[in-house]
């Protein structure tokens, strides 16, 4: 795809992040719409495409009333939205439509019109995971960090340094769902979830939701906020199965979308200001940093914990303090897109001081899935 | 009321010679005849050649520990928290889900490399699990 050729020219979240016991799924996603829509200062008759990912297109266009020309439901989990983003920006440059709108929203705390999520007993998963006791994500997820940290010398303080780093972003969030400052010793003598992991190692469960509007990059410029460029995307699937993954050291799906999207934005790792990568869990920035080029995997640890990217460090990571303390509503990668759009826009809480490009990174249905979305505020 | 059991695995009839060989006592795995790939989980053709000229056959049931979580909350029906999630890494290549028996379910005996041989629960008349023990000697 070429460079800067459709921009993000509307972007917001839900009215309220957090606990909303008065809103639906599919309302969630369509106050997250209709804000967008607003801060883009567009009618919802001026919307064609349509994305969205757990609800179907379908759902959400007829409760919004729009008639899309285009269609995307790709649901590959938390980073289905970088996916909609790169095949949004494609089928823009293709002319199959002007102007979509990519909601995302998730009742994931008070679960009020959530469809449940279940694994079928004859499918692979329900065969060959479900009977060993695995529960829901934080059962799957860590599964591959202790072979991680013992091939990298990564350790329990390190990991606990992400949640800490990440907290003191999310102190600068007043939208934030946690917001006090937290230490090493906090982190490892939190309850146990999943050993390694600890509750302040685990993303929140939280209601909301997030929604974005892209059109051509020479529309953007008529629109009422700064455009922000898309500049490189990447994208890739590896396994549902976290037991079937190729190695516990890497995410095969992070090194193919992670590099296709530096390689097309045309950017090395020193031109990036801003960076997110989506953390579910605490390993997943180690995974990230490793993965994506930024270092080799055995520095990643070290790289975190000596402060390189909390405030006033080199690589300002996470910067609405994330999946750990920001929210976390089931499927994340919004609320990183969100962030990044922010950080290009110049307007987010803790804003990197001059951030000209901003890599956002994410991941889906444990190690599953990944995209990756390279955003510029100058083209 | 009965206790809530554990997920029970379904076969399909692509999974089905694995699921038949756990209840004589005998972990199935699949090999390539044409470019001698061992694979797992089942499937009728070979995920690295595409042939369709594939063999099951007996593995040796040894393998070693390749990660796991022992996982506290929140616990999975049947299951009584802590309890390790492994996944093993067979002799021949392919890694699976199990649970580790025999064993503390603790950090300190659950040690990375540590050697292990399949061990054979019976879930009812029709499913019997792999699950592994630390290796004898």
């Amino acid at each position: 795809m070429r460079r800067n050729q459709v921009a993000i020219v509307g972007a917001a979240e839900t009215t309220e992040l957090g606990v909303i016991p008065n809103m639906s799924q599919i309302q969630l996603h369509a106050d997250a719409a209709l804000n967008a829509i607003a801060d883009a200062g567009l009618k919802l008759s001026d919307i064609d495409g349509i994305a969205t990912a757990v609800e179907t297109p379908q759902q959400i266009a007829h409760y919004l009333g729009i008639t899309p020309t285009w269609v995307d439901g790709t649901s590959v989990g938390g980073c289905s939205f970088m996916l909609h983003v790169r095949h949004a920006a494609a089928a823009i440059e293709a002319g199959l439509c002007k102007t979509v709108l990519i909601t995302h929203a998730e009742s994931g705390k008070s679960m009020i019109g959530k469809l449940p999520r279940s694994i079928p007993a004859d499918s692979l998963q329900g065969q060959f995971e479900a009977p060993f006791g695995v529960f829901g994500p934080p059962s799957m997820f860590p599964i591959p960090v202790l072979r991680f940290m013992k091939t990298y010398g990564i350790t329990h303080e390190q990991l606990a340094m992400v949640a800490v780093v990440q907290r003191e972003w999310a102190a600068k969030n007043p939208r934030a769902m946690m917001k006090e400052p937290i230490t090493v010793a906090d982190v490892l003598n939190s309850r146990m979830i999943a050993y390694p992991f600890r509750l302040l190692q685990c993303c929140l469960v939280t209601d909301g939701g997030g929604a974005l509007i892209l059109t051509a990059a020479d529309r953007a410029k008529d629109f009422p906020k700064k455009p922000v460029y898309i500049l490189g995307t990447g994208e890739s699937v590896e396994t549902p199965m976290v037991s079937q993954m190729e190695t516990f050291n890497s995410s095969r799906a992070f090194k193919v979308a992670g590099p296709t999207a530096f390689k097309e934005a045309g950017i090395t790792h020193k031109d990036v200001d801003h960076l997110m990568i989506y953390d579910a869990f605490a390993h997943l920035p180690l995974y990230g940093l490793g993965d994506l080029g930024f270092m080799p995997h055995e520095e990643t640890g070290k790289f975190i914990a000596d402060g390189n990217t909390r405030p006033g460090g080199k690589l300002p990571l996470n910067t609405n303090g994330g999946g750990l303390s920001y929210m976390h509503s089931g499927m994340y990668g919004m609320y990183a897109l969100q962030e990044s759009v922010r950080q290009m826009r110049g307007i987010a809480p803790a804003q990197v001081p001059n951030a000209k490009i901003s890599v956002c990174h994410g991941v889906g249905g444990m190690f599953a899935a990944s995209g990756t979305i390279i955003f510029t505020n100058e083209r | 009321m009965a206790e809530p059991a554990r997920a029970r695995p379904k076969p399909t009839p692509e999974t089905q010679h694995f699921w038949d060989g756990t209840q004589v006592g005998e972990l199935r795995l699949q090999r390539c005849d044409a470019c001698a790939n061992v694979y797992f989980p089942p499937r009728p053709f070979c995920p690295s050649c595409a042939s369709r000229k594939v063999s099951v056959f007996k593995a040796s049931g040894k393998g070693k520990l390749y990660s796991y979580v022992i996982n506290h909350r929140p616990a999975a029906p049947g299951f009584t928290p802590p309890y390790a999630i492994a996944v093993v890494e067979l002799d021949e290549g392919p890694r699976m889900m199990s649970n580790i028996i025999d064993c503390p379910q603790t950090p300190e005996a659950l040690e990375l490399d540590m050697k292990l041989e399949v061990a054979f629960e019976k879930l009812d008349d029709k499913i019997t699990l792999p699950l592994f023990r630390p290796a004898k000697g």
